[in-house]
């Protein structure tokens, strides 16, 4: 409660200082005022036409996926459903994934065959927001919360979303989840795991960001650094790029491409 | 005209009293989703749509079920509708704000509601609908009101009532045409990924509207001296008839393409349903057997003139019939959609208590509201032949 009320003063005498200076800042903000496509952006920022990802799901082992899931947690405050107080049964009911383990047979349903090779039976998939090039999700959202960046990342504005969740019908992957409770219930002591990336509120869908927030410093996705190699990133609209090499000498997969949604995350088996 | 609506009897008053008292408690109920979230809810990652978009999607069939009256009276000028075209479309206003209030009990962040405005996001199903539905219950608001005014003081309606009547026609198929494309528009759905799903929607609701109507009219004849006339109630046991055999056709024609086509993805969902293969054991089998048998009988009982044009028997049949394509369209379409997921788990939903509640509440709005208009298109209706 003390925070609260903390909060609450601190939040008052903003109010209070704003309401005074309001018309020198606006004066202030107008004459510096510079639309977004004229500032410069720092020469560390990571810009691609395409961005896309290749999991090698040869190098994937049990403790890999560990670490690509548990990271990607901590990093972007993804709550623990098993801190959820209610449901009290089914917690995973309300869980949060942005990339999670899944069999292949769930990962490629369509592809799932009788005879199937028993190491694809037995290795971990890895699964993530496929980044469509042609995202049903957008097409789907009436509010434009979620959208696709000329750099091909599918991104949500936590703050426009109207919890309608129209997107996750839409998507068929399953890769989005619904807040269906306030997810700070499922962090320790309702405390974010890392202070520079927000926590979401309750009532608003999310999914994997493939770390825009890093890219935008010049960084790659936290999952890729440790991976030990088993996930690639890169620019696949780049014909140069170590990932399109990639590409090129190996045979790869995607999920559910007969849908025309065109995913940005391939899988070499 | 409003006066009527607040000079009845006693037993109107207990009624709305009833109702009240339902609407505040759902409230309470709603308080505590407005502060926890639609956690409360049998909701899950897996199943997004539950309780609330099936009462939506059902109630938007019922609202367009009225034009089955709007049309032969005005496009054929079948007379013997004319007595009760204004309850059609009194049904569809209460249809209408069931519908928005389920949309709005089902949102994750209601306040941001007018977000679907203030972004118009044209290439999105959703914002269309908002559009229709809000269109149709203005059309319906307005027309209704004129043409009862116009009666009452036994003058012609103002003329550019007509061009809105004639619009409201077209608008009404196109209501739930927009529904169905909520969900036939979604790649991945094997369930819903169908051309026939908006026939099937119209069909459906072409059946659940008119025998809704039905039980109300024979309500209104219990409880007023206002007689809907026996030659419009046949019409509409008709009407009914042909439109539940239509709706149980597309039906047909969805199994037969999903399992001569023998295309696992179609057949799962229909599987699951109906307790078929694998995943036998679902929580909606029994709904979905009862669901068909309802509907089937209720086909056979109505082809025959004899017991279609019985009263004692009408109410029974609509009643057989509005539960049916209830669950049909209900339940049955979501859980139809979800399960199996798009990773084909198969994660069941059951709505939970304070879900129930609010539905039942936002039902209590709806009847309060067609009451109310009922009340007064009634009232009307017997001060004018006293």
């Amino acid at each position: 409660m003390k925070n609260r009320r903390d909060f609450l003063k601190v939040a008052g005498a903003s109010a209070l200082g704003l309401s005074t200076l309001s018309a020198g800042n606006a004066f202030a903000i107008g004459e510096h005022f510079i639309p977004a496509d004229q500032t410069k952006k720092k020469d560390s920022v990571l810009e691609g036409t395409r961005w896309g990802m290749v999991i090698d799901t040869r190098k994937l082992t049990p403790e890999i996926v560990e670490d690509v899931t548990h990271i990607c947690r901590e990093k972007h405050n993804v709550p623990d459903c098993q801190l959820f107080e209610e449901p009290k049964k089914n917690k995973e009911h309300h869980e949060i994934k942005w990339i999670w383990e899944e069999h292949f047979h769930n990962a490629f349903p369509n592809m799932a065959a009788d005879f199937l090779a028993k190491k694809l039976e037995d290795t971990p998939f890895l699964v993530l927001c496929n980044q469509c090039e042609n995202p049903p999700c957008v097409r789907a959202c009436p509010t434009k919360a979620t959208f696709k960046r000329p750099d091909g990342i599918v991104l949500m504005d936590f703050h426009r979303c109207i919890g309608c969740r129209f997107c996750m019908a839409a998507c068929p992957y399953g890769s989005r989840s619904f807040n269906f409770q306030d997810p700070r219930n499922g962090l320790v002591d309702r405390k974010p795991t890392n202070p520079d990336f927000p926590t979401r509120m309750k009532g608003v869908v999310e999914k994997c960001n493939f770390c825009a927030e890093r890219l935008a410093v010049g960084e790659m996705p936290h999952c890729v650094e440790v991976s030990k190699g088993a996930i690639t990133f890169g620019d696949i609209g780049d014909e140069h790029s170590e990932i399109r090499l990639m590409l090129e000498e190996n045979y790869t997969i995607r999920r559910k491409v007969a849908l025309g949604t065109g995913p940005s995350v391939f899988y070499i088996v | 005209m409003l006066d009527k609506a607040l000079n009845g009897s006693k037993s109107y008053w207990l009624w709305l009293a009833g109702l009240s008292a339902i609407i505040g408690l759902a409230f309470l109920v709603y308080m505590k989703q407005w502060t926890f979230g639609l956690g409360i809810t049998g909701m899950h990652r897996d199943f997004t749509w539950g309780f609330y978009i099936a009462q939506f999607t059902f109630l938007v069939g019922v609202a367009a079920g009225g034009v089955m009256l709007v049309l032969p009276y005005y496009l054929h000028d079948y007379k013997a509708f004319g007595r009760i075209t204004i309850l059609g479309e009194f049904l569809a206003i209460g249809a209408v704000v069931m519908c928005l209030l389920f949309i709005v009990a089902d949102m994750g962040q209601p306040t941001r509601a007018m977000n679907v405005i203030l972004n118009a996001t044209p290439y999105s199903m959703l914002f269309w609908d908002a559009l229709v539905l809000n269109g149709y219950l203005a059309l319906n608001l307005i027309i209704g009101w004129k043409l009862l005014e116009a009666e009452r003081n036994g003058v012609a309606a103002p003329k550019w009532v007509k061009p809105l009547i004639y619009l409201s026609i077209p608008w009404a198929f196109g209501i739930h045409t927009v529904t169905a494309f909520l969900y036939s528009g979604l790649p991945g759905r094997g369930f819903w990924l169908t051309a026939v799903l908006a026939p099937r929607f119209l069909a459906s609701a072409f059946a659940a509207g008119p025998s809704f109507l039905m039980l109300l009219c024979f309500i209104v004849r219990k409880n007023t001296n206002f007689d809907p006339g026996e030659k419009a109630m046949k019409t509409l046991m008709k009407i009914i008839t042909y439109a539940l055999i239509a709706n149980i056709f597309f039906f047909g024609c969805e199994v037969f393409t999903a399992y001569y086509s023998n295309i696992p993805e179609h057949m799962a969902h229909i599987n699951y349903l109906f307790g078929f293969g694998d995943h036998s054991h679902g929580v909606l089998v029994p709904w979905m057997w009862t669901s068909m048998i309802l509907m089937i009988t209720a086909i056979i009982f109505l082809v025959q003139p004899k017991i279609r044009n019985n009263e004692k028997y009408m109410p029974i049949l609509c009643i057989m019939v509005f539960i049916g394509t209830w669950i049909d369209k209900g339940m049955g379409m979501m859980a139809g959609g979800f399960v199996p997921s798009p990773l084909h788990h198969y994660n069941e939903y059951v709505p939970t208590v304070p879900e129930l509640m609010i539905t039942v509440g936002i039902w209590c709005v709806g009847f309060a509201v067609i009451t109310i208009l009922f009340k007064i298109a009634v009232s009307i209706k017997e001060e004018i032949r006293a």
